[in-house]
């Protein structure tokens, strides 16, 4: 499928959800999936790197956050005193805090991609605590103490302002999926799956390893920034605890996991299935069994679908006779012969 | 002058090592290394476990860097050069023990140096030629059969076909086997062998590092000696062979 006919199915199954939505008649809908869509962005952009790289990003709150307090900072500069106050439209804001993310990944990607494994994920879980201690300092965007973002109560054509930050998500997330399903079928998913596998015979093979990690590092932390601009206007009290909470790294590193880390499908369907078993359990039971929720379903994941669902559906439908007879196993200590 | 000198050289050599050094903390892992390569030459570099031959590859390929001496290749000087680069120059290698993309099927294993050499270089291809390249380069090497399996479903000596097959998509000028045939069988061996001869006559330059001696005084035309670092011998394989401190090092 072309990615233009792909895009507008995207925008056709977005429109109905929409509509859908709006049928619903109870904006609470609209509340639970802006969650549920903040999360289909953050797992997608962490797919890119985490999941067609293999390098594992534990500093998704960092990025998430910068794209948030870029908008404060924003938001303070126009709207200052009494004097004057200029809104600025939510896609700007948006496209700052992509922008400021995609820099500090790219620089992230910079000073930390030599490093591999375990050690990289560490990087990237400093990178999260230091950013956060840099705001708690920094005053000017309300330090410890948080700040106010007044939420407008409606918007033309619309309605309540709640919807419109859905749509916008919604799209948001329709981008990234597009972003993260042209990347798989280009030169670049192949380069991405070259480095996830072996970095030693990609450059070998003629693959700039380190340029398609920056590209990826820099793609990747944009787009959670773009995820996390709205996120003051959502919440209307921006704190850096909530900001920075480690459940932004853990939620966008399960969700894929559970759905599949190979395809821009397995982030989707691991959010939407993830993301709305929260959503529910928040309302239904409390908002802190979440976590026990996500820790209980990585567990049974990684012992039953190692592969998440995506694997799981492949192993069903290619499982054929010949891949259990005949194979060799392929050993790669094999005695070498000694003159 | 120098500029008339160098390209002079370039003309007979196409690879050329001057004054090579690598050490590892303080142990000496080669020690001034001076080599050789001509244009559409065979050459075997042989030496007993440990004495460098590895080494030597992973310098002259930029995954390790020389503190000391310079590697030329077709005229052009790599220092400083990342290993893809040199790839881009022609200048391939197949690893060791093998290194395909696991989670790839045979054929995009294949489809990765077309993508990121071949078509670096400017001479741009359909995406159906490179199909067509990709299923060509399988049926030199046998394996047109499992293009959609994955790396883990082949056996010792296809693997290292896979290898070898890999290392020709990028359409090298020179190729260097690191022990293309450790642990196959005599008639896996003969294959192997067979395979780099064709590649030779189509024009590659290449090099072989084996330990297996049968093959390597089969295929070599010239012998080169490694022993703890240092290069010890250097011609005809008959001679290099009686050389009394070749056989030292070998017999002890």
């Amino acid at each position: 499928m072309r990615t233009p006919t792909f895009l507008l199915i995207c925008l056709v199954i977005a429109a109905v959800v929409f509509t859908g939505s709006l049928a619903v008649g109870n904006d609470y809908v609209f509340f639970a999936g802006y969650v549920v869509l903040q999360y289909v962005v953050l797992s997608t952009a962490w797919n890119i790197l985490g999941g067609y790289c293999g390098y594992v990003n534990f500093g998704t709150a960092a990025f998430f956050a910068l794209g948030a307090y870029s908008t404060v900072a924003i938001y303070k500069l126009t709207t200052g005193d009494d004097s004057y106050s200029i809104s600025i439209p939510i896609p700007v804001l948006m496209l700052v805090g992509g922008a400021v993310s995609g820099v500090v990944g790219f620089g992230m990607g910079y000073l930390t991609l030599r490093l591999r494994g375990a050690f990289f994920s560490i990087a990237t879980l400093a990178l999260a605590v230091v950013l956060e201690t840099l705001v708690v300092n920094w005053d000017y965007v309300g330090g410890s103490r948080g700040a106010y973002v007044i939420r407008p109560e409606e918007i033309a054509l619309i309605g309540n302002y709640i919807r419109y930050l859905f749509l916008i998500m919604m799209l948001l997330a329709v981008a990234a999926i597009t972003v993260a399903r042209l990347i798989e079928h280009s030169r670049l998913g192949y380069g991405f799956a070259t480095i996830r596998d072996d970095e030693l015979a990609a450059e070998a093979c003629g693959v700039p390893t380190l340029r398609l990690k920056l590209i990826a590092t820099t793609i990747s932390g944009a787009l959670m920034g773009m995820a996390g601009a709205p996120f003051p206007y959502y919440i209307s009290y921006l704190q850096p605890d909530s900001t920075f909470a480690l459940d932004y790294a853990v939620n966008s590193i399960a969700m894929p996991l559970i759905g599949g880390t190979t395809s821009w499908v397995g982030p989707l369907i691991g959010t939407l299935l993830l993301g709305s078993l929260q959503q529910i359990a928040t309302v239904t039971i409390s908002s802190a069994v979440n976590l026990l929720l996500v820790g209980c379903l990585l567990v049974a994941f990684v012992i039953v679908a190692p592969n998440g669902i995506i694997g799981l559906v492949h192993t069903y439908l290619q499982r054929k006779p010949e891949e259990f007879v005949g194979r060799r196993r392929v050993d790669a200590d094999a005695p070498e012969a000694v003159p | 002058m120098n500029g008339a000198m160098n390209s002079a050289m370039a003309n007979t050599d196409l690879l050329q090592v001057d004054n090579l050094g690598k050490r590892f903390g303080g142990f000496v892992a080669l020690e001034n290394i001076s080599l050789s390569v001509a244009a559409g030459e065979r050459l075997g570099l042989i030496g007993p476990n440990g004495s460098g031959k590895s080494t030597l590859v992973n310098c002259i390929c930029g995954t390790l860097r020389n503190e000391q001496g310079a590697v030329r290749f077709n005229g052009r000087q790599l220092d400083g050069l990342a290993s893809h680069q040199r790839t881009r120059l022609g200048l391939a290698r197949s690893f060791q023990l093998p290194r395909p993309f696991v989670s790839m099927s045979l054929i995009d294993n294949i489809r990765i140096p077309l993508l990121y050499t071949v078509a670096a270089r400017g001479t741009g291809r359909s995406a159906q030629d490179i199909d067509t390249r990709c299923a060509d380069l399988l049926h030199e090497v046998g394996l047109e059969e499992k293009a959609r399996h994955l790396p883990r479903d082949l056996t010792q000596v296809e693997m290292r076909k896979l290898e070898l097959a890999r290392a020709m998509a990028s359409e090298p000028k020179l190729l260097i086997a690191d022990e293309a045939m450790a642990g196959l069988t005599h008639s896996e061996i003969e294959e192997i062998l067979a395979l780099l001869v064709r590649l030779n006559e189509q024009g590659v330059t290449i090099v072989l590092i084996e330990h297996i001696m049968r093959a390597v005084m089969s295929f070599s035309r010239r012998l080169v000696v490694l022993v703890s670092g240092r290069k010890i011998a250097d011609g005809q394989p008959d001679d290099v062979m009686r050389d009394p401190e070749v056989e030292r090092a070998y017999l002890g």
